[in-house]
Order: structure tokens, then sequence, then C-alpha cells
């Protein structure tokens, strides 16, 4: 056991001398994440509100204009634009100017009178899907609400399905978005931290004077990855703060326990960047390798887009992805309130994929030490 | 004598590439050896091999007795490697990089202290204590780096071109740390491309196209057969004009080697052409001398490219 690990407390303890050393590039490291944390967490906002519309009224009566206010009304649209003609209303949409068309034609006032169907032309750009989504149901229920208004006049709703949002009420976009973004930003810094660190000794050459020393190879990685898991600890307990006093994400599970899940995913991630300093010659290499692990992990983890609509490669793509276990364990316990029972196999996966991504750098490290 | 390295038949390929080709030598207590060769020849690929960095293909090799397929391990506590990398960290100061070492080796506490102190009278290191080693000359981190090598008195201490790129006095000074812990017992492993490095060491290994093809004491190699060819005289010929005569001595019938050595030419020439030449350059003063270390090895290298051809 102490000749696997041969070498770990010296080697922890000069690289926590190398990080205090430079407090320049422990405050870009610990500053850079938190930076981006506020830019993404406040600019991304998945409720659609405010659309912009471009409105085109061949009908000019009082029930047209009644409509355009119920469509006002809904936050949804917002009538930025008037047009009186056809050509001008497509010009407004293909410009970008306007992301829905509202057009109420002549016979709109006479059809609703005569009792009937009067028809609404609502066309909504569909190179933004999420606007395009939204904008289709928000018309319909502006449609559906003004035609039973019409219908039912004073008279009760025969159903009325009540839906009730648990874990985040508001549907607020910081509580679903932030937690998957401490996963992704963790992440990236600790994998480029760790594997800059030892591209760095390999470049300088002092790798080489290590291989020559008793120093064990488990030794040499797990005293590297303790002062970065530390320094990584750090991070998250910062982002958690700054989540729940400036973004306003309660937490509703046990903090304590959020920690200690963190810990596996944690490892793996350093794991991952060990594993990428064997494979890097230079540090730019290492930094490209690092940048390349980002993407997989906000797309295909479940931070952006479900998984469970995924088709089936990359629903299996996504259970390689240590984020997606992580994002998992951060939104039980922090949206949901989860606890261990709810969440301990995601952990466990992690754990597992800590352990053998940390063994396979050490066995590349052996193999490649003799060249 | 019981030998100190040993190497027996050592043979390492890489894939279809030979790095090493049959290569055995032994080297005593105490000794200064010294090994030449081109870059890529295989110089450190032995040196890694003797650490049990790299196993061989064929063959075998000892440190201080123990086998180094089977005691990599071991090896590693009783060896100081230092190489031209210098293998320091250079944000951290010169004590820092001494205490990381000595901790390395599982050296900790009173006898680290202790230890580092001698390493620091030694090297005369200790006005330099507490700057970073980025701050410290090429001369002075070579200093440190051998410093670190030997924090855990190792016996056997092996050097890949540690004298690359530094002054001549902070070379001769390095050379000097050497045979001053050569004396107390420690064994040496020089590798180098410098022929006055070379001359100082007892003995001496020439390494070519990853072969050992000579091997021996600079006395032993200068009066190599190999290297003196019978009916061959290694000459050296004074004369003012060195460039211009080099010219006509090259194409001279008999002259088989030829090149300027400083203010002469050191020539391997025919015995039996000496005559004419000298009736061919009056004003030059012809005589015969013992091969220089260089003149060997080209000689050598000469042999083994004619052969390959």
């Amino acid at each position: 056991m102490n000749s696997l690990f041969y070498g770990l407390w010296p080697v922890c303890r000069k690289e926590f001398t190398h990080i205090v050393r430079d407090p320049g590039t422990l405050f870009f490291a610990l500053l850079i994440p938190l930076l981006q944390l506020f830019l993404f967490g406040f600019a991304v906002d998945t409720n659609v509100r405010q659309i912009p519309t471009v409105v085109l009224d061949e009908s000019h009566t009082q029930q047209s204009r009644q409509l355009l206010e119920s469509f006002a009304a809904s936050d949804t649209f917002r009538l930025a634009l008037t047009v009186q003609s056809n050509p001008d209303m497509y010009s407004a949409m293909r410009s970008g100017k306007a992301r829905v068309a509202i057009k109420i034609p002549y016979d709109y006032a006479r059809n609703l009178q005569s009792g009937a169907t009067a028809t609404v032309l609502v066309l909504i750009d569909g190179s933004d899907s999420s606007v395009a989504g939204q904008a289709v149901n928000a018309s319909s229920g502006v449609a559906l609400e003004q035609s039973l208004n019409r219908i039912l006049g004073s008279a009760q709703l025969p159903i009325e399905v009540r839906p009730s949002v648990l874990y985040n009420p508001a549907t607020r976009s910081a509580n679903f978005f932030v937690p998957g973004l401490l996963a992704v930003l963790l992440q990236m810094m600790i994998i480029l931290l760790i594997a800059l660190s030892l591209v760095r000794e390999r470049e300088r050459g002092t790798l080489e004077q290590l291989t020559m020393t008793p120093v064990a190879p488990l030794g040499l990685m797990v005293g590297k990855m303790i002062p970065y898991g530390v320094l990584g600890f750090c991070e998250l307990c910062l982002i958690l703060i700054i989540m729940r006093i400036v973004f306003q994400v309660p937490i509703h599970g046990n903090v304590f326990l959020l920690l200690c899940m963190s810990l596996p995913f944690l490892l793996t991630v350093l794991g991952i960047g060990l594993f990428i300093s064997t494979k890097a010659r230079t540090q730019a290499e290492a930094f490209q390798l690092s940048m390349g692990t980002v993407l997989p992990s906000v797309f295909l983890s479940g931070y952006i887009f479900l998984i469970d609509t995924m088709p089936p490669f990359f629903r299996a793509v996504s259970r390689i992805i240590p984020a997606t276990y992580y994002i998992q364990i951060l939104r039980g316990i922090i949206l949901r309130g989860a606890g261990f029972t709810d969440l301990w196999l995601n952990a466990a996966v992690l754990t597992l994929m800590g352990c053998i991504t940390v063994l396979l750098a050490a066995r590349q490290f052996v193999t490649q030490r003799g060249h | 004598m019981t030998p100190v390295i040993t190497a027996d038949h050592l043979t390492i390929r890489f894939g279809d590439f030979t790095a090493v080709n049959d290569v055995s030598f032994e080297i005593n207590k105490g000794e200064l050896f010294g090994f030449l060769g081109p870059n890529g020849s295989g110089k450190t690929t032995i040196i890694k091999a003797l650490c049990g960095l790299i196993t061989p293909t064929e063959g075998t090799g000892t440190i201080l007795g123990m086998d180094i397929h089977q005691h990599a391990a071991d090896i590693k506590r009783h060896v100081g490697y230092m190489s031209q990398k210098f293998g320091l960290y250079e944000d951290l100061t010169v004590s820092e990089n001494l205490g990381f070492y000595s901790g390395v080796y599982g050296i900790t506490g009173a006898r680290a202290t202790q230890r580092i102190q001698e390493i620091v009278a030694l090297t005369g290191l200790a006005p330099y204590l507490n700057r970073r080693v980025s701050a410290l000359s090429g001369g002075w981190k070579q200093r440190l780096a051998l410093g670190c090598a030997i924090i855990h008195s190792p016996e056997v201490v092996f050097l890949d071109e540690p004298t690359a790129g530094i002054d001549p006095v902070a070379r001769r000074s390095l050379w000097d740390l050497f045979f001053l812990l050569s004396a107390q017992g420690v064994t040496f492993f020089v590798t180098t491309h410098y022929m006055d490095e070379a001359e100082r060491c007892g003995r001496v290994g020439y390494i070519y196209m990853s072969k050992l093809v000579a091997l021996g004491t600079i006395t032993e190699l200068q009066n190599l057969p190999e290297a003196n060819p019978p009916g061959t005289s290694r000459v050296e010929i004074e004369t003012p004009d060195t460039s211009t005569v080099l010219a006509t001595l090259r194409k001279q019938p008999g002259v088989r080697e030829a090149t300027i050595f400083g203010r002469s030419i050191h020539s391997l020439v025919d015995s039996t052409r000496i005559d004419t030449l000298r009736a061919q350059f009056p004003q030059a003063k012809i005589q015969p001398i013992v091969p220089s270390l260089e003149d060997v090895f080209v000689t050598l290298t000469y042999q083994i490219m004619d052969a390959a051809k």
C-alpha cells in the first residue's frame, strides 16, 4: 500500500507550494468560472417572453383590436410593428425584426358575427425552436380563450386543468440552469488545471527526473489530485454560495450530502485531466483536449437537452459522460430535495468512473515513461 | 573488485528500430566512466534501461548486484540521475527543491535537515537558499541539480550530458565536484559530447549506431589496433597555411583521413607515403603522433560507415 502510493505527500506539498507561489494563476483559476457563472446564469432564460411580433390588421374593427389586445396581454408577444401589406409583413419576418406575424383578414369581424369560423393567420419563425414552440402554444391559447369567452359568456368552464409545477414552481430558468452550469464550470476548471500541471512537468523535464526517483505512478497522480481537488472543492462552495445568494436558487436538499456527493465527480474529472495529460505532449495540446470535453458535457449530459428525447445512440453516449450523473445529483438535491437513497447510484457510477480513469492514466504513464 | 554497474548483451528494440544493439560493459566502484556517442546513438536509452524504466528486449544488467529486471524499484533508491534538463522546479526556491527531492527519496525530519546542509556545503549554494531557481545562472542550476540528484547519498550516479550549454568555468567546477564524489567511492556514469570531458574520465565507452564500438582507458583506446591500422601512421602536419595544405593533402593517394586540429593537421596516412609527403610539402613539419581520442573515434566511425556500405 505504502509503496503503491510512494511519494504522495512530498508531491502533494510541492504542488500546494506551486499554487500558492503563483497567486495570479490561482486568482484567475477561481475567478474565471465565477465570471462565466454570472455571464451565463443571467443570460440563459428559456422562458420565452416578449417575442417581437408584427401585426397586419386588415379588419380594422373593434373585434380585431380586442383580439390583438389579448395577444399583447399574454406577455408572450410584444406587438412591435404594424404593417399594411402582405409583402411588408413577410419582409419583417425575413429580416428578423419580428419572430411572429399576426394577420387578421378583412372578413374577420363579419365571420365572427355571422357565426362562421373566423380565421386568423399566425406566422411563426421556425429558425429558433424554443420561440416557435412557445409561440404556437401561446397563440392557440389566446384563440381558445377568446372562443370560450364568446361561447360561454359568463357561464362556468365545464373542465379546468390545474397544472402545478413541482420543485421549480415559478419555472425559473436559473433554478434549472445554474446547477448544470456548476457541473460544467467545475469540470472545465479542474481538468484544465491538473492536465496543465502534469504536462508542464513533462515539458520542463521534471517529469523525467521524477521517473528516475522512487515516486510511484499512483503516488505522483494522487499527490497531484489532492491539491487540485481541494481547489475544485473551494470553487464548488463559492459557486453554491453565489447560486444561493445572487441567483436566489433555494437548496431544498441536504447541503452536506450535496458536498459529499460532489467528491466522486471531482475524482472523475481529476482522473480525466490526468488521462489527458498522458496523451498531450505540450500545454497547447492539453488545453485543446481539455476544451474538447466541454461541448459533450454541455449538450449530451441533459444540461440543456432532455436525455430521454435523444436518439438511442446519443442516450448511450450520455451515459458515459460524468456530467450526466453529477447534474442528476445537483438537480436532485438542489431542486427536488432528493436524498441519498434516490441518488446513490449516480454517485456510485461516478466513483467507479473516477477509479477507472485514474488507473488508466497511471497505466498510460507507466508505459510512456521509458520514452 | 565486484563491478557496480554491468550490462550483459543488452539489446533494446522499439518496433523495428534497434536503439541498443548487444552492448556489454562492467563499471567498478568509484570509477568515472565516460560514455560518448552522437545524438540518438542510444546513450539515454541505456541509462533508462539500467534504471529499470525500459525493459530490455534481450540481455540483462545489474546495478550494485541488483538485477534490472527484478529490482527496478530498489535500484532507484540507490541511484542518482541528472540530465541536461536539470529537473528543477523553477518557481520553487533552492531549499524547496532540495526539500522536495529529499522527501521523494523518503528522507524526512532531522535526517533531511542534516543531509540538505551537507549538500549545501558541498555545492556552495548557501547564499542562494531562498532564491527561486528561475533567478539562478546555468552553472548554479547545474550544481543544484547535482545536489538534488545525490540528496539520498546514492552509490551510483548517472549524468546525462550534465554540462551541455554552460560556461567553461562552471563546467570545470562541476567536474571538480564529480572528482570529489568519485574519490569518496561514488560511481559515475557520464554521457557527453565533449572530448575534453571524455579525456577526464578513467575509462571511456564509444557508442555508434546503437553499438558499443570501443571501450577502455584513454591509453588503451589510443593504442587500439582498429584506430591504428597496420601499415598506417598518424601524423601531425605543422604548416602556416593549413587550409590550402589540407585541400591538396586530401587528394593524395594513401591519405586516409585528414582534419584540421588547431594550427596543425592530423592525418592518417600509409606509412610508406610519409617521405613522399615530406618532399611534397617542404615547408611543413611532419611528425608521427599518438592519436587523440577524437582521432580514434573518427577512425572507428569511418570504418563502421565503410563496412555498412
